[in-house]
């Protein structure tokens, strides 16, 4: 029973966490602007990484595989945001402007 | 379950490529090639358990960490770049 419910919960969270990596993939691919490019792939660095360790995490129980997933984990969420925020600063210190106008006008037009 | 997690961070990974290879700015290129090293990464757990191997544990976290300081190093390169040259049409 409780194997079972296991197995179901690690099984959606690592559906879960493939539908973001791969919603943030095709974000990084067609999204306009790079704030925008950033904002998918530091998405996918965060959520999909917490989701698909803690599925697999589940499957390992308690032994010596789900130390190193959450050592593997932690790194990531440690690199992922920095990393980001690094690679923004940069960005907006070189010149390139978020273009929030123009988007804001595409997003209205996309919500109506 | 692994193989279609699997599938998915494949095929991410390549869409990071195609975006690293037509970014327009050199900071697209460096974002492209951040989400792929942390892609690899979460392949790497990801087959261990697919093939139920958890030797690539290891491999995966020596890549976590290797990714780690290396987009760090990238990064510090850039800042300083353009710190330092203070024009935005570098590179």
């Amino acid at each position: 029973m409780t194997e079972t419910l296991l197995d179901i919960l690690s099984w959606g969270l690592l559906c879960l966490g493939g539908a973001f990596v791969l919603i943030g993939g095709i974000g990084a691919l067609r999204l306009p602007g790079f704030y925008t490019r950033l904002h998918a792939a530091s998405l996918t660095d965060t959520m999909a990484t917490i989701l698909i360790f803690t599925g697999m995490m589940l499957q390992a129980g308690f032994s010596l595989a789900a130390l190193k997933l959450a050592a593997i984990m932690l790194f990531l969420l440690l690199t992922g945001p920095t990393a980001s925020y690094a690679l923004a600063n940069a960005a907006l210190q070189s010149g390139i402007e978020p273009d929030a106008d123009r988007l804001g006008d595409d997003a209205g037009g996309g919500a109506r | 379950m692994y193989l279609a997690v699997s599938l998915a961070i494949l095929v991410t990974m390549v869409l990071a490529l195609v975006r690293a290879l037509r970014g327009p700015t050199v900071y697209d290129r460096v974002l492209a090639v951040n989400m792929f090293g942390t892609k690899t990464a979460l392949l790497l757990s990801v087959i261990a358990f697919l093939l139920g191997r958890p030797d690539f544990l290891d491999l995966a976290l020596a890549y976590a960490l290797i990714n780690l300081v290396g987009i760090l190093a990238v990064l510090e390169f850039f800042q300083n770049h353009t710190r330092g040259a203070q024009e935005p049409g570098h590179d």
